[in-house]
């Protein structure tokens, strides 16, 4: 009886939070709104069950996109753009019946879901032994279904030269976001130097435990990412320019890593498929290579397009 | 166990709508990022107090350990972006 | 009821009050930094009390370290934001060393 209250509160709550984001007129209050929304999603999805995507919510949700958010923002007040002239009428009722259309079909089909599991996981778990992991989201996401996340780090490159693509000409080949700095023996610096370390630790833990437990490549390299960029908010390290080849080099190096793999499993009869010996192995050598590049790319997308001239 | 637990978690979900009454009504920005401060520290309990209770575990322990490490990133780039420059940190005093 | 429930009980209810009085003290103190006070209560305390409360229900001793581990990094992740976001707001001519 409790357990429904509990769930109750929550689920109202975040609808709460979620108008207040999106129906508010202050951008600042819509982004800080969207923090919460984060860390509150984190717990939902903790207690429908799902800890895998509530470690990627609480990393990248209410800790990367706040990062994200806020800088932008602060970008944009400080540039003094002018804010479109909002929609009309009619515009806005199209987006409203849309937007109802599709929450009407999802409420259609989870209410179809049967919520003592079936679906998948009988599939999945007759399998699970021969995918040479234990833990059936990354038995999914790494070996059933590695097509998808070959293609999604893909698409993290594919934004990354999209957001580069918005430097000015006379910037290129300088780095990206504007030099910042703190001050040397005060208390951000000071947890700017204590933090990398432990990041570090959280985040291959949470990348190598992720065969057997919940975790995975995805979120370890948010943790990564994020604490590297809280080096580089406190001055304590610069980003490089986005035209170094060891930039380029690190940001390639997973999705290829994965990709060459996935071809040498061509020639021997599937693609991307993974012979059950080797399995684990392959699919450890894989997430290390996912995490070096996806982190480096998250960070380089936080601290987005080159802002500064070449030295 | 389980149902106190609970109730101790739903309680403090109560302390989270208080945070976000202020995360709405707040007068200043620096109002709105402590009651999101709040809300994180919030959650990281209720994950700690639903650990023991939860469908898989202990490992929802992980979620708090990652939630606790990144909540503070969000007002960090905060007071960086209200400083004089935008880069600069509030302890350099003009 | 068994000695490690009633710990439970005792120091789970402790950390829910310093959870409800920092969010009271957010709703009802008069200025942002009074606010920032409330706040720093219930990251500091409410959340040790509520960690330590869950501690006797631990099902192996990594995890106990687990916990202390977490309410260590919210410690120090909370007073660097505290002192930060007073920074931010305090009145230049309130920065006492420059």
């Amino acid at each position: 009886m409790i357990g429904p209250a509990f769930d109750l509160l929550l689920a109202l709550i975040v609808i709460a939070v979620a108008l207040a984001a999106t129906l508010g007129r202050d951008n600042f209050g819509a982004v800080v709104f969207f923090i919460v929304y984060g860390s509150l999603l984190a717990v939902a999805w903790t207690r429908l069950g799902a800890v895998d995507v509530a470690l990627a919510e609480a990393a990248i949700g209410a800790g990367l996109t706040g990062l994200l958010l806020v800088g932008a923002l602060a970008r944009l007040s400080r540039l003094e753009v002018f804010s479109p002239k909002p929609p009309g009428a009619g515009a806005r009722a199209l987006c409203a019946l849309t937007a109802a259309s599709v929450a009407a079909v999802v409420a259609y089909a989870l209410t179809g879901l049967d919520p003592d599991g079936g679906g998948l996981t009988e599939t999945v778990a007759a399998d699970l032994d021969r995918s040479g992991v234990q833990n059936p989201v990354t038995a999914v996401l790494l070996n059933f279904r590695g097509y998808d996340t070959l293609l999604e780090s893909i698409v993290l490159l594919v934004v990354l030269v999209g957001v580069w693509s918005l430097a000015q000409d006379r910037h290129w080949g300088g780095a990206p976001g504007l030099a910042q700095h703190a001050r040397p023996d005060g208390v951000l610096a000071t947890f700017a130097r204590a933090l990398p370390p432990i990041g570090l630790l959280i985040g291959v833990y949470v990348v190598w435990v992720g065969t057997s437990e919940p975790g995975g490549a995805f979120q370890g390299a948010t943790i990564l990412a994020a604490v590297w960029l809280l080096a580089a908010m406190a001055g304590l390290t610069d980003a490089p320019s986005v035209t170094r080849r060891s930039v380029r080099v690190i940001v390639i190096a997973g999705p290829a890593l994965f990709l060459a793999i996935g071809t040498v499993g061509a020639l021997a009869g599937t693609f991307l498929a993974l012979p059950p010996d080797h399995a684990k192995r392959l699919i450890q050598v894989i997430e290390a290579g996912l995490t070096i590049s996806i982190a480096a790319t998250l960070a380089l997308l936080v601290l987005g397009f080159p802002q500064r001239a070449p030295p | 166990m389980t149902d106190w637990l609970l109730i101790i978690a739903a309680l403090t979900l109560v302390s989270v709508a208080a945070a976000l009454w202020r995360v709405a009504s707040g007068p200043t920005t620096v109002d709105r990022m402590m009651g999101a401060q709040l809300v994180g520290t919030s959650g990281v309990a209720i994950l700690i107090l639903l650990a023991p209770t939860s469908r898989s575990g202990w490992a929802a322990l992980d979620v708090a350990v990652v939630l606790a490490l990144l909540a503070a990133f969000a007002s960090i780039a905060f007071v960086k972006a209200v400083s004089r420059d935008g880069r600069g940190d509030p302890e350099e005093d003009a | 009821m068994s000695l490690a429930a009633l710990f439970t009980v005792v120091f789970t209810s402790a950390g829910l009050f310093f959870f409800i009085a920092g969010a009271v003290g957010m709703i009802r103190f008069p200025d942002m930094h009074s606010r920032l006070h409330a706040l720093t209560k219930a990251d500091n305390l409410g959340l040790g009390l509520i960690v330590i409360g869950v501690m006797p229900q631990v099902d192996r001793p990594v995890t106990a370290l687990k916990l202390v581990f977490i309410w260590a990094l919210a410690l120090v992740a909370s007073a660097v934001t505290a002192q930060l976001l007073a920074r931010s707001a305090a009145p230049p001519d309130l920065c006492e060393d420059g």
